[in-house]
């Protein structure tokens, strides 16, 4: 038997995970670098499956499968495609910058701390124990594994939402403690919410399993190919049903619009590096899941949806970026830009064409990457003045010239600049949508000119015009700050340019997706993408 | 007058065979693990007339203990000679059932009621009274409260060592009631183990006169139930000439004639058999504490010492909830297409508002009452699937369920301030700044009842949903996942409360239990944690002990 290096790669971060919250109280600075191998290793092997993966080999690849539960025809199934690759590949990128980011975060006051309190040790294990989880929800090809994972990880994170908040808040402590639990409760709430109706229809799919089958399964290659041999044939309303329950939960965790309002809570209330660890990690296995179980499962009632889908997408494209624009506070802001980005996702996976989903894809990746960039300076910013409101900052341009440029970079990313990766993916998106409904590609580009303004405007207001009393000795990034941006923003850069390596990854996975609901390119599109090559 | 007739007739039929009856064949091997624990109770009893006071306490733990084990070794021996499946069989007259769901509930209960005695046998929880160590027992049961009698008794140091036998009493009526194969028997097992529970909530040594007014409630409710209970065995045999589980069924079905002219009128009515069958079935969902049968669960939970409730809500509701299977399945399962509806009202009324009046508790062992109240919805959602399935994935989450429980209520003994156990919710603020392993475990065992992955609860509930879903039950899946999003939210309450709010400066503080109470959360958190991560092979077990025999 051979190495099993998918599940190293989940395991990594799971026994790093315990080994940080074993660190005794007075070693803190152990655990935090503990915790920084921990995650530079998993990148390691985050790296070596994305070199053994074979873009044209099998479908599924580096394959691992055990019996688990017998009795509820549980496997644990490992593998990926090419998507997964490239998810798993931008979260075992994004934690260490989450890590060093956060490397202050949870340093004990001195007045509170007691032998036994010790959250920092805290705070990073539950930051492994998400990446470990998130790792295995990509890695998951059994439903049932899958399911646990995506709902276990409301568990850590909760509690990172809940028991970190910044510093200095501008409603005193006790107020931004109360403010911080509602977040927390909330974003469980929601997602637990969402989580149980998909159990619910997880049931479904092994009572229509075990009834046409023979005996329940959750293997999603086996379930593939008992459809594609006509063993397996749902019937249409049920098919429907389940397809709604599987999308209702992915559809809060990604967040989409009307289900979106814990986003802007839980990223407000939690620390910069929590809230990219929200919407640049966690949400990801929403938009993912949906392209691996919700197109994969029920190919029919995707199609089926499709039309209601588009549209919510739209909404939230158009509905996050004008919240966007009204935002006071600087991390709300980011955090309705996140949404109306989950619009561009969500509408490029279901636009049903190879453009869309590779767009789709490579969407959240540079989502990925660009929010962290810009996130992670805002948190930089706010720890220095203590304030998220916007009216409290301008002019940091004129004190730190180097915070304000990597500012300026991370949010060109976010509004989608030419030369930077988020263009590839939101012009793929665009395209793909373009090609099958021209009219809500057309309205989608509202979103694009949007992100102009709340970024321009952002940056504007904080950044430029007269320094802001209280600002004039605001510091400039620290070396260790330097170290975390300046990576992301290379990283955009080169995606930017030269986004070829992703996309010969994503593009044969999004072949066998468009195969699996049994859509082609429409007809134009497909004669435009010919003369490319 | 045939009114007169029959009563006539009944009687000389009654008196007439009396010469012949043979001694009764009694299979004292089969039924090796109720005659341990009730030859243990016996024993204890004794102790407590002849062995000096001072050595009681050991000697009753000691008693407890032994009978317990030696009886899950018996239960243990049967299954191994395979009386769980091939070998399965009726003993004693007809009387008890020898079998898979029987031996398997029976191995629940014992290990339930082990870990019970350690609680029981806390002594370092309360500050010590004169000088003496105390449990959380009053110091005499009969003695007014307040009043001088107690503050004699307490002064000399007296403890109530009885909790152990009656303890052990209540045991045995608990494994004759899911193994009980007439309705007498089933009738004098839920009396046998009721008795001494109504005694031993009643014993609080703390906020007594709340304890013995839970005894009263419970009592009297318990009485009420018990009544119905018999009128509905007494219009069974109307109805079936017999109170024998398979010959009613046979009735049921049809394929037995009246034997008895005195009943000739009466038999086969059908009228006789859905009251007779309802009125049975209040009295076991008065017992397992479904809605609208519910209410008295809130305030026992409450006033009852929290070891007994933490036995009671775990050891009893896997007894009834066995009892509910065997007359649902052997006897009544002519009748599915009549209980079947009924249950399913029952189950949804069960899960829906155990979980929303759960929202509104401030206390936590009312809110644990609740909550107990709506997973007896779900486990109700398993019950109604009338397959095979059905049955393995009750037994399963019952066992899971039960091992929650009792390591729930253990934690909620150690938080403490000067007025006893802090319940109050408002005093768990902070608990886990405090004290972050006890409100690490207490989350544990929330986020358990929650049902989160990973965790034993769970496994059980994907197991009762998957087997109502099986069973065309989907309404009954839906309503038990949106129930479970509102069960979540109060769970998550406590939790938010405990590590999310700053501690009171005035708030209770955890006591550090003795060895006894740290196995007994350790042995709740490992199932917890073993059946949530790695349930096939109990699974299978389950799977295995889910055939009743007829």
């Amino acid at each position: 038997m051979s190495f099993p290096l998918l599940t190293a790669t989940a395991a990594l971060p799971a026994l790093g995970a315990v080994a940080t919250a074993a660190v005794p109280a007075e070693k803190r600075t152990v655990a935090k670098w503990l915790a920084l191998l921990v995650s530079l290793g998993t990148l390691v092997l985050a790296a070596i499956v994305a070199i053994r993966f074979d873009p044209d080999g099998a479908r599924f690849q580096l394959t691992e499968s055990h019996a688990w539960i017998a009795d509820f025809g549980v496997r644990y199934e490992l593998g990926v495609d090419g998507i997964a690759v490239a998810l798993v590949g931008l979260t075992a990128l994004l934690i260490p910058f989450i890590i060093a980011a956060g490397w202050h975060d949870a340093d004990p006051l001195a007045e509170k701390t007691t032998s036994r309190w010790r959250p920092t040790q805290g705070f990073f294990a539950l930051i492994l124990l998400v990446e470990a989880m998130v790792v295995i929800s990509f890695l998951a090809t059994d439903v049932f594994l899958f399911y646990i994972f995506f709902e276990a990880m409301l568990i850590p994170m909760y509690f990172l939402i809940g028991g970190f908040g910044d510093r200095a808040h501008q409603h005193g402590e006790e107020e931004a403690g109360r403010q911080r639990s509602y977040a927390a409760v909330k974003f469980l709430l929601y997602n637990l919410a969402g989580g149980l109706i998909m159990l619910a229809a997880v049931i479904g799919l092994y009572a229509v399993t075990s009834d046409q089958l023979g005996s329940g399964t959750f293997s999603l290659q086996e379930i593939l190919q008992a459809r594609a041999d006509r063993d397996l044939d749902i019937a249409t309303s049920t098919e429907r049903w389940l397809f709604l329950g599987f999308f209702f939960a992915f559809a809060v965790k990604a967040p989409l619009w009307p289900l979106h309002t814990w986003l802007p809570n839980a990223m407000g209330e939690s620390t910069a590096p929590i809230a990219v660890l929200i919407t640049a990690v966690v949400d990801k296995v929403g938009t993912f899941a949906m392209l691996r179980f919700c197109l994969g499962l029920f190919p029919e009632a995707s199609q089926w949806a499709t039309p209601v889908i588009l549209v919510l997408a739209l909404i939230s494209i158009v509905y996050g970026a004008l919240l966007a624009v009204g935002q006071r506070d600087i991390k709300r802001l980011i955090a309705f830009a996140s949404i109306s980005h989950f619009g561009f996702i969500v509408m490029g996976i279901f636009a049903m064409t190879s453009q869309g989903q590779s767009g789709a894809t490579l969407y959240m990746v540079n989502h990925g990457i660009s929010t962290a960039a810009l996130m992670l300076v805002i948190g930089f910013l706010i720890s220095r003045r203590g304030s998220r409101l916007i009216a409290d900052y301008g002019g940091v341009q004129k004190v730190a010239p180097v915070l304000a440029g990597t500012f300026l970079i991370g949010g060109l990313a976010t509004l989608s600049l030419p030369g930077l990766a988020p263009f590839v993916s939101e012009f793929l998106v665009l395209v793909g949508t373009f090609a099958r409904y021209p009219v809500i590609g057309i309205i989608a580009t509202v979103g694009i000119v949007l992100a102009a303004v709340y970024v321009l405007v952002l940056y504007q207001r904080t950044m430029t015009g007269p320094v802001k009393s209280g600002l004039e000795k605001l510091p400039d990034l620290r070396v260790r700050e330097v170290l975390v941006v300046a990576p992301l923003i290379a990283l955009l850069i080169g995606l930017g340019v030269y986004p070829k390596p992703l996309t010969d990854i994503v593009n044969p996975a999004v072949g066998h997706t468009l195969s699996d609901v049994g859509e082609k390119d429409p007809k134009p599109e497909h004669d435009a993408r010919g003369g490319d090559k | 007058m045939s009114t007169m007739n029959t009563v006539h007739s009944l009687w000389t039929m009654a008196a007439e065979p009396a010469g012949k009856i043979d001694s009764p064949h009694i299979e004292y091997a089969q039924l090796s693990p109720t005659l341990i624990v009730l030859g243990a109770a016996i024993i204890g009893v004794l102790a407590e007339a002849f062995v000096p006071r001072k050595s009681r306490y050991a000697v009753q733990i000691g008693i407890a203990l032994l009978g317990f084990a030696a009886a899950f070794a018996a239960v243990i021996a049967l299954a191994a000679g395979g009386h769980a499946k091939e070998e399965a069989q009726i003993a004693a007259m007809g009387a008890i059932a020898v079998d898979g769901p029987a031996l398997f509930l029976q191995g629940t209960i014992l290990l339930v009621a082990l870990v019970a005695v350690f609680t029981f046998a806390e002594r370092r929880l309360d500050p010590q009274e004169h000088g003496k160590h105390v449990d959380s027992f009053a110091a005499q049961g009969s003695a007014v409260p307040g009043g001088p009698a107690e503050q004699a008794a307490v002064k000399a140091g007296f403890t109530t060592t009885e909790v152990f036998p009656l303890l052990a009493f209540a045991v045995g009526g608990m494994l004759i009631f899911p193994a009980a194969n007439d309705l007498l028997t089933l009738f004098i097992a839920l009396e046998v183990f009721s008795l001494p529970l109504y005694v031993l909530c009643a014993l609080a040594r703390r906020k007594r006169l709340m304890s013995q007014e839970a005894a009263v409630k419970y009592f009297l409710l318990g009485a009420f139930s018990s009544a119905f209970f018999l009128f509905g065995v007494a219009l069974l045999y109307g109805y079936a000439g017999t109170v024998s589980y398979a010959g009613i069924a046979e009735v049921v079905e049809g394929t037995r004639q009246a034997s008895d002219p005195a009943l000739a009128q009466t038999m086969g009515n059908d009228a006789l058999l859905l009251i007779g069958g309802a009125m049975l079935l209040m009295g076991l969902l008065f017992k397992v504490g479904a809605v609208p049968f519910h209410q008295w669960t809130p305030d026992v939970y409450q006033g009852a010492p929290t070891p007994v409730t933490g036995f009671m809500a775990a050891a009893t509701k896997v007894a009834a909830f066995g009892a509910l299977l065997r007359l649902l399945y052997v006897v009544l399962p002519g009748l599915r297409w009549d209980w079947r509806p009924v249950m399913w009202g029952v189950a949804i009324a069960t899960m829906v508002i155990g979980a929303i009046l759960a929202v509104t508790q401030t206390d936590v062992k009312r809110l644990l009452a609740y909550s107990s109240v709506a997973h007896a919805g779900f486990i109700l959602a398993g019950v109604t699937a009338a397959t095979p399935d059905g049955i393995s994935s009750v037994l399963f989450y019952l066992a899971a369920y039960s091992f929650v429980t009792l390591g729930a209520f253990a934690v909620v003994t150690l938080v403490r301030d000067a007025g006893g156990e802090a319940t109050h919710l408002s005093k768990w603020a902070g608990l886990g700044r405090r004290s972050p392993l006890v409100a690490a475990v207490f989350a544990v065992f929330l986020l358990a009842f929650a049902g989160i992955p990973l965790t034993s609860g769970f496994a059980g509930k994907f197991a009762v949903f998957k087997a109502a879903a099986e069973g065309g039950a989907t309404p009954l899946v839906v309503i038990g996942v949106i129930s479970s999003a509102i069960a979540a939210f109060f769970y998550v309450r406590v939790i938010v409360l405990m590590f999310f709010s700053e501690p009171k400066p005035e708030g209770p503080s955890v006591v550090i239990p003795s060895v006894l109470t740290s196995t007994a959360i350790a042995v709740g958190v490992a199932v917890t944690l073993v059946l949530g991560l790695a349930p096939q092979y109990f699974l299978d077990l389950a799977g295995d002990a889910g055939v009743f025999v007829r």
